[in-house]
């Protein structure tokens, strides 16, 4: 029954065109804009472009997680800014503490808010979009509250804590090393965990996941805290990055990780997703960010191509599933 | 049996004047011939009831004549011409309606929405629409029906009795001549019953030609002028109710003869692995008691609508019971939740795999192991070895005809995608097993793997409760029977006295029938 010699390569096509067409697409943009300016294609402009999407590429890791569950947490971005305030004020009184607790301290801070949005979703049942729309404002106005409406700026925190984003490691930025590390973290959670496999069998299918023993709310519960725990980190990191902690961090930022997770092929209906897809969407979006200036295309512009390209991926990935459904019914025809 | 196909007298119908003709209608989906060569055939002012077990061809006869299938052979005349149902809205403009058991209404809008839905009032000119005539008018037919809704009341908040009401109206609003009621019936109190046997003899008395669809003998005998029995798809045969007695009509409904060879072997039961003790969820089953001992496979037998699968969901904890007690291996449990049902042994196979049992993106592997997670990753990691060696047993085991264990489910075929609901559930090893219509919509030679199965399932040990609609399934494979009707169990059976008749007269309790018309003659 199993032929096993063609199947890793079927399996690869079934799954993987969504991955390949990205990749094409990155290499394409990229001769494209390095042929318009050279400078586009040198080693300094490709890790500056890695390292603004660093912080992109672990908030799409923690919204995929809440996608493939059939839910969304807007509340990502406002819970950003609130951890990086909280950052903020504790580095400013305590400048001598390391940066690894600051991230640490992100880390649990988030969890503590995806934690608290994670319980309003699964055992107090309400639709998702409409808890983390409200957890959004909350967030966002405590940090205003616990700010008094200042922001910390560049001075008043320790050289050492903005190391964090500017030191290197093996000649790589440490933002760019964390975004790595958390990608190899969630590898192996997601594809070699029960844990992990048990979040897809709930998005593709909560009622057959109750039948056959899944704790749907726990695991329903689970997905917001990572995505609070991911949130809290990169809260942590774009304070350093950008060296200020503002009240108004990352407004509207939420819409970007969507983006970045439906252009890497997670399905917003649940059941789908891959980690590298993500990863592959986040790139996308930051060469976007960082290419569309090089050319010299007005920032005007900048938005509505951003849309442009995400719609076009999308609908050549509906193309693409649909003549690929159409073969496998014609060989399932044949077979009967 | 007197077999009078084309009765000349009839009460009321004016037999001259034949509106609906069905000539050698034949329906095939794939693997099945739903229909073949069915003869029918309605006059206006009569009730003409339309009978049949689980899959005997009902359904798609009415759906047929509503225009939602298409014949693949065969004629239908309308009024002696010769017609095309293409879709429900030609079907609608033959003035053809039907009511079903559940209102297939929309809930948010309102009662005069949902009559107009489809056909509204409409200004000539400006083509506003006139609510104030409507609502008028929604009013008028349902006080014609002796009902006094508000034509602005929302549909969602009114009783099952009155949305049928609401349905009738709609028949109503476009002068059906032809009604179809799909066991209008079955979610019905006394009281409501009554007052729509009220509705349906005056439709008559106005000429309205009624096909009536009900599995229960009280409806039949009561309202029926004509009664049509299909049986495995094509049709026994056509009597006035006068003429024909229950006795003869069960037997019309079951004459089959049983070819198909179920290999359930003798096994002497083990201890009591499950016992059940006055079971009560309140509107859908009471007082359910009974026992499955080790090796035994009890089959759960009834007709559609009579509660077996909300006792096999209150077993298993999806919709837990109100009342009663389980018992696993002697020691009562409490099952709140399918995780309950589990940790004390008990598996569930579902009837509605699609939305209860698979997991459309993922692998066939992962879904084959997913209940088994516990095995597959002792410590909380997975371990594809075993993963893989498990799913390809199962995919060897129930010739699931994939191409790897690594496709997704979603690529294939129905009766592939069942096996593996099936392989989850063997994969799992548990003591007590649920099975929901096992063999629903798979092929033979996969039914024959399955049967197979339970039955070495069985002799290992397990015990196995198994709801089936099919009597040769239920009369091959179990080794004691329980009738269900209107939730409650109405006849028990060991597998020895078990026949088809004894079964059928069970599940539509052809006693409490027969005592309620003493009742009322008396």
């Amino acid at each position: 029954m199993v032929s096993r010699s063609s199947s890793p390569t079927v399996v690869l096509r079934l799954r993987g065109f969504r991955e390949l067409g990205i990749i094409i697409f990155i290499v394409l943009i990229s001769l494209v804009i390095g042929a318009r300016n050279p400078r586009f294609l040198t080693w300094g402009n490709l890790h500056d472009m890695l390292l603004d999407t660093a912080i992109l590429s672990i908030l799409a890791v923690g919204m995929m997680l809440v996608l493939v569950t059939g839910g969304i947490d807007l509340s990502a971005e406002s819970g950003l800014a609130l951890t990086g305030m909280v950052a903020g004020m504790v580095i400013k009184a305590h400048p001598h503490l390391s940066p690894l607790f600051m991230l640490f301290l992100g880390l649990g801070l988030g969890s503590l808010l995806g934690a608290l949005t994670g319980v309003i979703v699964a055992w107090g049942r309400v639709l998702p979009i409409i808890a983390t729309l409200s957890m959004m404002y909350v967030y966002r106005g405590i940090t205003f509250i616990i700010s008094g409406g200042k922001w910390i700026n560049a001075y008043e925190m320790p050289d050492s804590f903005k190391e964090m984003a500017t030191g290197r490691l093996l000649g790589f930025s440490n933002l760019i090393t964390i975004a790595l590390l958390v990608y190899l973290v969630f590898y192996y959670f997601i594809y070699h965990t029960r844990t992990g496999r048990e979040i897809y069998a709930v998005g593709s299918n909560l009622e057959a996941a109750r039948i056959i023993g899944i704790d749907t709310t726990f695991i329903t519960w689970l997905v917001y805290t990572l995505s609070g725990a991911l949130y809290g980190l990169s809260g942590v990191m774009w304070v350093a990055r950008y060296a200020s902690a503002q009240n108004d961090t990352a407004t509207g930022f939420v819409m970007t990780i969507v983006a970045a997770c439906v252009l890497g092929g997670v399905s917003i209906t649940g059941g789908v997703g891959s980690l590298f897809g993500v990863l592959l969407g986040s790139v996308t979006i930051g060469i976007i960010n960082n290419a569309l200036p090089m050319v010299r295309i007005s920032p005007f512009w900048k938005m509505a191509l951003q849309g442009i390209i995400i719609l076009v991926a999308v609908m050549v990935n509906i193309l693409i599933t649909q003549s690929v459904e159409r073969a496998q019914r014609r060989r399932r025809n044949e077979e009967i | 049996m007197d077999r009078d196909p084309c009765p000349r007298v009839l009460y009321g119908a004016d037999v001259e004047n034949g509106i609906l003709e069905l000539r050698g209608i034949s329906k095939f989906f794939p693997g099945v011939r739903a229909l073949n060569r069915v003869d029918f055939d309605l006059y206006p002012g009569e009730v003409h009831c339309l009978v049949g077990e689980n899959g005997a061809g009902k359904s798609t006869l009415i759906k047929i004549i509503t225009g939602v299938y298409q014949p693949d052979e065969g004629e239908i005349l309308y009024q002696g011409q010769k017609v095309v149902f293409a879709n429900p809205m030609v079907a609608s403009r033959y003035q053809i309606a039907a009511v079903y058991q559940q209102p297939a209404s929309f809930p948010h809008l309102t009662v005069t929405e949902n009559i107009f839905l489809g056909h509204p009032l409409i200004h000539p000119k400006s083509k506003r629409l006139l609510w104030p005539a409507m609502w008028e008018r929604a009013r008028e037919l349902l006080r014609s029906l002796g009902s006094d809704l508000s034509p602005t009341a929302v549909v969602g908040t009114l009783s099952v009795a009155q949305q049928q009401m609401v349905e009738i109206a709609k028949a109503l609003s476009i002068h059906a001549r032809i009604l179809i009621m799909d066991e209008p019936t079955a979610a019905l109190t006394r009281r409501e019953t009554e007052d729509l046997y009220a509705i349906v003899r005056k439709l008559r008395a106005q000429g309205t030609a009624i096909i009536f669809i009900s599995h229960r003998f009280e409806d039949i005998y009561e309202i029926a002028d004509r009664v049509t029995v299909l049986r495995d798809g094509k049709s026994v045969g056509t009597w006035k109710i006068v003429e024909i007695g229950e006795q003869d009509l069960i037997r019309a409904m079951v004459g089959r003869e049983i070819t198909q060879l179920f290999p359930k072997a003798q096994v002497t039961p083990g201890k009591e692995l499950l016992r059940v003790e006055k079971l009560s969820r309140i509107g859908f089953f009471r007082d359910i008691s009974f026992s499955l001992r080790a090796g035994e496979i009890v089959g759960l037998s009834g007709l559609v609508g009579s509660g077996r699968t909300e006792v096999a969901q209150a077993i298993f904890g999806i919709a837990p019971a109100d009342e009663g007690k389980i018992f696993v291996e002697g020691k009562e449990v409490t099952i709140k939740s399918p995780l309950d049902a589990i940790r004390n042994g008990i598996g569930y196979l579902p009837e509605d795999r699609l939305h209860q049992g698979l997991f459309f993106p993922m692998s066939i592997s992962d879904n084959i192991t997913i209940a088994i997670l516990d095995d597959i990753a002792p410590s909380g990691w997975l371990q594809p070895e075993r993963e893989h060696e498990v799913a390809s047993r199962m995919l060897e085991l129930l010739k699931i005809k994939a191409p790897t264990i690594f496709h997704p489910v979603s690529s294939l075929s129905g009766g592939n995608q069942q096996k593996v609901v099936v392989a989850k559930l063997l994969a799992a090893r548990l003591r007590i097993l649920i099975m929901d219509e096992p063999t629903q919509g798979v092929d033979v030679g996969a039914k024959a793997a399955i049967h197979q199965i339970m039955s070495d399932l069985a002799k290992e040990g397990l015990g196995i409760l198994m709801i089936s609609s099919e009597m040769p399934e239920i009369l091959g494979m179990s080794d004691r029977i329980l009738v269900m009707h209107e939730g409650r169990i109405s006849g028990e059976f060991s597998r020895g006295e078990a026949t088809q008749e004894k079964l059928l007269e069970a599940a539509v309790n052809v006693e409490r029938s027969r005592k309620r018309e003493v009742n009322i003659s008396g």
